[in-house]
This record gives structure tokens, C-alpha cells and sequence, in this order.
């Protein structure tokens, strides 16, 4: 299958990516690492699209330090993740979660950005994101703007990024002393998206958990949360069943998920010691 | 279409260590380019959505999937496909261990495979078995099983470090 595009445009710089985007009046689709939307095009899902190549945007690539967050540029890779030193200090859950994302090959190329705006519930930095309380930034005709990434992810496949904005980068508190990242995935095979996953932050006492493969957009797990503060993690897995709602289909039963997501969260508790 | 978007693009790339110049429908991907203009067929296409590795190729030194790559996206690139790393000779040794060891049957995976582990073995010295399964799932092969691939795999990365042959494994299934 031959991908049918519309047309094809390099931008140069975020502003003029913006003025492509209006000039391709709806039709105009962003391509990053092309590791989710050339698929698509592959496979025909996506036809008549206008690209807008942001790949050769410098300013959207790169890892910084700001005040007390850490910022992540759209365009850095998932390998670039992996052994980032500012990301492995500041923000070791993605460089954590990086390697469970795909192959080497498409690790090569796919970028933080694309994930985050492509918003698959299965992917992991999503669910990273509000684990960390992130925050997103979007870049339009009106100028930017910065959204908690709980409020971000919407629905399947679905952000609060309107049709004419850019992602351009994910702020994250920077870690503090003894806080601690942990996440883990079931998966059929390595590289795979995963059945369930749970991404968690363990910070002054309190722990943030963010669930993906489990319902229809990343979850904050808020009643597991609860439970885990308290050191109960009995009761953090009785509550985490409520907080999620995975899907059921061809890979998994939502109930197999279910059972794996309490799994996964007995593990972490017992990599953070929390008291079983 | 407005001016600014283009449907088809002029590319200059390197390929195989030679400089091509040609122009290509802007939604063509790299392994179309390289098997339907440039006559190099080595590049196999399985899925074309990215799961099986059989389009796997260099890209800049780092291995990438031709079917997931628009050509456009690849001006001024330095392209190695399985014809180039042959004739360079680069990865005779990884070739003649895959022969040795038979890690190859029908051979549709096999210049997917032998990209993939290129980058590994140069990247991680001497990788666990484990290691080398993690790495190389991401490349189906749906005749030989894997076994012999990871074989031939270590014993380069181990004849590369200097190292000599791993004891043979009789059984051994890790
Ligand atoms: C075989 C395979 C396995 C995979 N497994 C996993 C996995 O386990 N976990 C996982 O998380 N992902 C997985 N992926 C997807 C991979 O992570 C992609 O790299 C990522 O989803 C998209 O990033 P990209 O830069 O390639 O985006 P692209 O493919 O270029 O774009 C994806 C979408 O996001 C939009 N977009 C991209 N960047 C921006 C931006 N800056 N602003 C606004 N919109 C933008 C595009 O318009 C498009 O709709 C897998 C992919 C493949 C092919
Ligand atoms: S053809 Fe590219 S991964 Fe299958
Ligand atoms: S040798 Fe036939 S697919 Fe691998």
C-alpha cells in the first residue's frame, strides 16, 4: 500500500509550522518521527493529509533546565531519553520508560512529542506524565499555552491540543531528594504495546500513579493512591480495580488486565517498601 | 494543494556511499525508493506498519524502518542497505556466522536481522543472550526459529571483543 498524502511541507521554525497548519485549512497533519503516522499512512487509515514536517526545528529538540522543572523539547527521541543525564536526574521515569517503548529501530526515530500528542492509552510516557504532574505546552495563532497533562489526554486518541497548535515541549517538576520512579508493564512480547501498565512517583511520602493500557486515555488512580499512602497496598489493589476500566479485546480481557494492573502494583509497592 | 506543499520532492541523499539525486512522490517511503527507483531489492517490506523488522536499514550510523521513513524526510542522509554493507564487507563476519550456524532458511528476514544486529554488536560489545533476544524482538523470522540467530549473533560479538567460542550448548534454550 502506497500512503496517499495531500501534499508535503518542511517548517523551519515553530511559527512557521503554525502558519502551515492554517494554511493547510484542517487538512494539515504535524510528522515527527513518522513512527505512528507513516503506519497510518501505510495502512491507508489516514489519506489526503497536508504534512508538516517539524523534524528540522531545532528549537523543539533538546532537554533543559528551568527553574525547578525540567524541560523536555517535543522533537527528543526516545532514544535520546534513555541516557539524557538532565532527564536521568530530573525525570528518571522517562528514561526509565523509554526502553519499554517499541524497538531500537523506532526508538531511533519516534519522538516524546509524537507520543504524547498521538495519545494511545496503551503508550507509557503518557501515563509518565500526570504520574509526574507534567505539564504541556502548546504553541497556536493565539500564542502558547500550558495544560496539566491530567487534563491533557481526553479521550482515545483524543488531547485538549487544538487543530492549529504544536506540541512543542512536556515540563516536569524536577525530582526532589529521595523521590522515586518506578514503572512496569505486562506486555505479550518485548516492545509491544502493553496489556496494562502503571507508571508510579513516590514523592515526600505521597505517591502519584498513572495507569495506561487500562482505560481509554492515561488514568491518575487516585483511590490506589490513597491506599498506598497509608501503606495499605491490600487495599491500594482493591481500590486500583475501581480506578481503572481497561478495555476488553483481541489481546486481553478487561478482567486479565485487571488482575495484571494489581499484580503490577503489589510489585511496585514491594520496589518502593511499602509494608505489604 | 497550496504553494507551500509540495507532492513531490527533490532528494539528494547518499546511498551505499554514493551521492543519488531524484525526485519521489513526497508520501513514498524509503524502501519504495530504494526497491522501486533505485533497483535495490535486499530491502524486504513484510507488515509496512513497523512490526517485523524486515525493512530494517541504516540510516546516519542508527538502524532504522524503511517502511516507516518518508524519503522526504531523508535529504542530505547517508542511506546503508544490505547491497552497500556486503560489498563494504562490514558485516562479512555476522553473514558468515549466519550461514555457519544456519540462522537463515528462507532469508526474507535476513537483511532486517543482519541491520539490526550490526547496530547491536557495535553498540554493547559483548550482549547476554538475553540481551540479544531483547534487542533483536523487534525482527520477526518466521522460519529458524531464533535460536541459531542469537548464536550467531554472540559469536561475533564475542570474536569482535576477542573472546574465542562459547563452549557449544547442547540443549541449552535460554
Ligand atoms: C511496532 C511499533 C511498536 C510501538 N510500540 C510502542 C510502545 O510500546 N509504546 C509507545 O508508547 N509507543 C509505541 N509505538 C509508537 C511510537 O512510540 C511512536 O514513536 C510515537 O507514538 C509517535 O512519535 P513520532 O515522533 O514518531 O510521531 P509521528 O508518527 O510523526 O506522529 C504521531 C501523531 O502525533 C502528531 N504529532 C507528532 N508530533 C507532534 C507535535 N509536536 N505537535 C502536535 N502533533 C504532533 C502527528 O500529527 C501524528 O498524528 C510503537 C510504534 C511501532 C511502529
Ligand atoms: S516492513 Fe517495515 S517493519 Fe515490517
Ligand atoms: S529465514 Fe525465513 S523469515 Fe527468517
Amino acid at each position: 500500500m502506497k500512503a496517499s498524502i495531500g501534499g508535503y511541507a518542511q517548517a523551519e521554525t515553530v511559527a512557521h509550522a503554525i502558519a502551515l497548519l492554517g494554511e493547510a485549512g484542517g487538512e494539515g497533519r504535524i510528522l515527527a518521527g513518522g513512527q505512528s503516522l507513516v503506519a497510518a499512512l501505510n495502512l491507508g487509515t489516514s489519506e489526503g493529509d497536508m504534512l508538516i514536517d517539524i523534524a528540522g526545528i531545532a528549537a523543539l529538540r533538546g532537554v533543559k533546565l528551568d527553574g525547578d522543572r525540567l524541560v523536555i523539547g517535543a522533537l527528543t527521541r526516545h532514544c535520546d531519553l534513555v541516557r539524557d543525564p538532565l532527564v536521568g536526574e530530573h525525570a528518571p521515569l522517562f528514561a526509565k520508560a523509554a526502553p519499554l517503548v517499541a524497538h531500537d529501530a523506532i526508538r531511533n526515530r519516534g519522538t516524546i512529542g509524537g507520543s504524547l500528542a498521538y495519545a494511545d492509552p496503551a503508550a507509557e510516557y503518557p501515563a509518565c506524565a500526570i504520574a509526574l504532574d507534567a505539564a504541556i505546552i502548546l504553541e497556536g495563532p493565539d500564542g502558547t499555552r500550558e495544560i496539566p497533562a491530567r487534563d491533557f489526554f481526553t479521550g482515545l486518541f483524543e488531547t485538549a491540543r487544538a487543530e492549529g497548535e504544536i506540541l512543542t515541549a512536556i515540563t516536569v517538576p524536577k525530582a526532589q531528594d529521595g523521590e522515586r520512579h518506578v514503572i512496569r508493564e505486562g506486555t505479550r512480547r518485548a516492545g509491544d504495546y502493553a496489556l496494562a501498565g502503571l507508571a508510579v512517583v513516590m514523592r515526600d511520602g505521597r505517591h502519584r500513579i498513572g495507569a495506561f493500557g487500562l482505560g481509554d486515555r492515561p488514568l491518575l488512580c487516585q483511590g490506589a493512591m490513597a491506599a498506598l499512602d497509608q501503606g495499605d497496598v491490600d487495599g491500594a489493589v482493591t481500590a486500583l480495580a475501581q480506578d481503572v476500566d481497561p478495555p476488553s479485546d483481541a489481546q486481553a480481557s478487561a478482567s486479565y488486565r485487571r488482575h495484571l494492573a494489581g499484580v503490577l502494583l503489589r510489585r511496585i509497592a514491594a520496589d518502593l517498601g511499602v509494608a505489604p | 494543494m497550496t504553494q507551500s506543499f509540495r507532492d513531490r520532492i527533490d532528494l539528494e541523499m547518499t546511498v551505499n556511499g554514493e551521492e543519488v539525486e531524484l525526485t519521489v512522490p513526497a508520501g513514498r517511503h524509503l524502501i519504495d525508493v530504494l526497491r522501486l527507483d533505485l533497483g535495490l531489492t535486499g530491502s524486504h517490506v513484510g507488515c509496512e506498519h513497523g512490526v517485523c523488522g524486515a525493512c530494517t536499514l541504516i540510516v546516519d550510523g542508527s538502524a532504522v524502518r524503511g517502511c516507516l521513513t518518508l524519503a522526504a524526510q531523508l535529504q542530505g542522509c547517508e542511506v546503508w542497505t544490505i547491497e552497500g554493507l556486503t560489498e563494504g564487507g562490514v558485516i562479512g563476519d555476522l553473514q558468515k556466522a549466519f550461514v555457519e550456524r544456519n540462522a537463515l532458511q528462507c532469508g526474507y528476514c535476513t537483511p532486517g536481522m543482519l541491520a539490526s544486529a550490526k547496530a547491536l554488536i557495535e553498540a554493547d560489545g559483548v550482549p547476554s543472550r538475553e540481551t540479544i533476544r531483547e534487542h533483536m524482538s523487534g525482527n520477526y523470522c518466521r522460519c529458524t526459529g531464533y535460536e541459531a540467530i542469537v548464536d550467531a549473533i554472540e559469536t561475533v560479538a564475542r570474536q569482535r571483543a576477542g573472546e574465542t567460542e562459547p563452549q557449544a550448548r547442547s540443549g541449552a534454550t535460554s
